[in-house]
C-alpha cells in the first residue's frame, strides 16, 4: 500500500471541504473494497477521510412508504434489521448475501453504491425500487445515479448521506454467484409496485441496468411464465473467465423468473 | 508519517504510533506480538484473521488501524479464561477435532462464536452458509462444522 494522510472527520461538512479541495482524497466507509484496491496499489488516494466517526449517517427509518438507510450503515444491520425485513424483505435478504458474514459486519450501503462495482447487490435494490440516493447537496433519482462501470453521478466534494426506498408491493432479488468470491455473476431484482414493475439486473454488463421488455410483460401479468421467453441479447455483457456474455444473457432469463416466483410466495 | 492509534485489546490498553497503512492485523501481530491472528491470503477471502470490534466479527488484513481507533478488540488470545479454561467455541474444536494444520482455526473460531451468537441453534445448511468467509485449505470443514454445532447446542 501507498503512503497517504489519514484524516477522521466529525461531520460530512468537514469531509465534504477536504474531499473538495483535493481530488485525489478517498472517502473511507467500510473499506472492504477501498482497502483492498489500495493494497493492490490500484487505488493510490493523497488523502483518506474516514466517515467511520460520523454517526449520523449510520441507522435505519422506516414507515409504510419508504424505508431510509444511513450511508454508514452496515450490511450486517440491514440484513437483520426488523423494520427492513418487515417493509422491504427483499432488500434485508440482498444485503444478507453480499459477500461474507465478516464483509458484511463492516461494508457499508453508502460505499458500495459511491464505489458501483459492476458485481455488486445494492445497485440493482436501488434502481429496481427506484430509490433516491441522497447527498450533502442534492438528492438523486436511481435511474440518474449509476452512470456506468465505477462510474456515478457524484461530483467532486459529494458524499452520499442516505438512500431512500420506496416500498414496494412485493419484491425479490436473486443472485448467481460466483462460488469464491461471492459476487453476482448475474443478479436480478424484481419489483412489483402495482400499476408498474421495475427489473434490474446486476453483474451482467458495466453498471447495472433496467430490462424493459420484462417490466412490460410483468406489468401485464406479474407471473414467471411472463419472463421464461424473453431471451436478452448478449452484445454488451460482461464476457470473462467466470461466465461468457451468452451464459450471462441466459441467466437473466433464468434468475428473473426466479425473481419473480420468489417475490409472489 | 505516523499517527497515535489507541484502542482496547483482550481488555487491556493498547496504543502506539504506527504509520496510517498499517492494517489493523500487523498492529496486533507486529505491535502487540499477539501472532495468533493469522494472515492467510492478506485479501480478505480467507478469514485467517478474523477478530472482534466491538462485538462483530471483521477481517483485521482488511481494515487500518485507524479504523479500529478507540474500539473494543478481542483475539484469539482473550477468549479463554484466566486459568486456562478454553472458551466452549474452542473446546468443542478440541474434542471434535476440529482443525488439521491448526492455520485457519484462530479466525474459524473467531467467526464462529459471532456466528452462534447471530444465528443461535443454527443448522448444519446455516453454519455452512454463514461460515464461508474462512477458508480451511485442509478441507477439514466436516469436523468444524461438528464442532461449532456442539458449541451452540451447548450456549442454547
Amino acid at each position: 500500500m501507498y503512503s497517504f494522510n489519514y484524516r477522521k472527520v466529525k461531520t460530512v461538512a468537514d469531509a465534504a471541504k477536504v474531499l473538495a479541495k483535493d481530488g485525489d482524497a478517498k472517502l473511507l466507509a467500510g473499506g472492504q473494497s477501498l482497502i483492498a484496491a489500495m493494497k493492490l496499489r490500484l487505488a493510490h488516494p493523497s488523502e483518506v477521510i474516514d466517515l467511520g466517526t460520523i454517526k449520523e449517517l449510520s441507522g435505519i427509518k422506516a414507515d409504510g412508504k419508504a424505508v431510509v438507510i444511513g450511508a454508514m450503515t452496515r450490511h450486517a444491520e440491514v440484513a437483520a434489521s426488523a423494520a427492513v425485513k418487515k417493509a422491504i424483505p427483499a432488500l434485508a435478504s440482498l444485503a444478507g448475501v453480499i459477500g461474507d458474514r465478516m464483509v458484511r459486519n463492516m461494508g457499508t450501503i453508502g460505499g458500495a453504491l459511491a464505489n458501483n462495482d459492476p458485481a455488486a447487490d445494492y445497485p440493482a435494490a436501488v434502481l429496481a425500487l427506484g430509490a433516491t440516493v441522497v447527498t450533502n447537496t442534492r438528492k438523486i433519482a436511481a435511474d440518474e445515479f449509476f452512470k456506468g462501470m465505477y462510474e456515478t453521478a457524484l461530483g467532486q466534494g459529494e458524499i452520499i448521506t442516505s438512500v431512500s426506498f420506496p416500498v414496494p408491493k412485493r419484491a425479490a432479488y436473486m443472485k448467481f454467484r460466483n462460488p469464491a468470491s461471492r459476487y453476482a455473476i448475474v443478479g436480478v431484482f424484481v419489483a412489483d409496485f402495482g400499476s408498474s414493475v421495475r427489473v434490474a439486473v446486476t453483474g451482467a454488463a458495466a453498471s447495472v441496468f433496467r430490462v424493459a421488455s420484462m417490466e412490460k410483460a410483468l406489468a401485464a401479468k406479474f407471473a414467471p411464465e411472463s419472463v421464461a421467453n424473453i431471451a436478452i441479447p448478449d452484445k454488451g455483457l460482461n464476457s470473462d473467465l467466470h461466465a461468457k456474455a451468452d451464459y450471462r444473457a441466459h441467466l437473466i432469463t433464468v434468475m428473473a423468473k426466479r425473481a419473480v416466483e420468489t417475490a409472489m410466495k | 508519517m505516523t499517527v497515535k492509534v489507541s484502542l482496547t485489546v483482550n481488555g487491556k490498553p493498547a496504543s502506539a504510533e504506527v504509520e496510517e497503512r498499517t492494517l489493523l492485523v500487523n498492529f496486533i501481530r507486529d505491535n502487540l506480538r499477539l501472532t495468533g491472528t493469522h494472515v492467510g491470503c492478506d485479501t480478505a477471502q480467507c478469514g485467517a484473521c478474523t477478530i472482534h470490534m466491538d462485538g462483530r466479527a471483521v477481517k483485521s488484513c482488511n481494515m487500518l488501524a485507524m479504523q479500529a481507533e478507540g474500539a473494543d478488540i478481542v483475539t484469539i488470545e482473550g477468549i479463554a479464561k484466566a486459568d486456562g479454561t478454553l472458551h466452549p467455541m474452542q473446546e468443542a474444536f478440541r474434542q471434535h477435532h476440529g482443525l488439521q494444520c491448526g492455520f485457519c482455526t484462530p479466525g474459524m473460531v473467531m467467526s464462529a462464536i459471532d456466528l452462534v451468537k447471530n444465528f443461535p441453534n443454527p443448522t448444519e445448511e446455516q453454519i455452512r452458509e454463514q461460515l464461508d468467509g474462512n477458508l480451511c485449505r485442509c478441507t477439514g470443514y466436516h469436523n468444524i462444522v461438528k464442532a461449532i454445532k456442539a458449541a451452540s447446542q451447548q450456549a442454547a
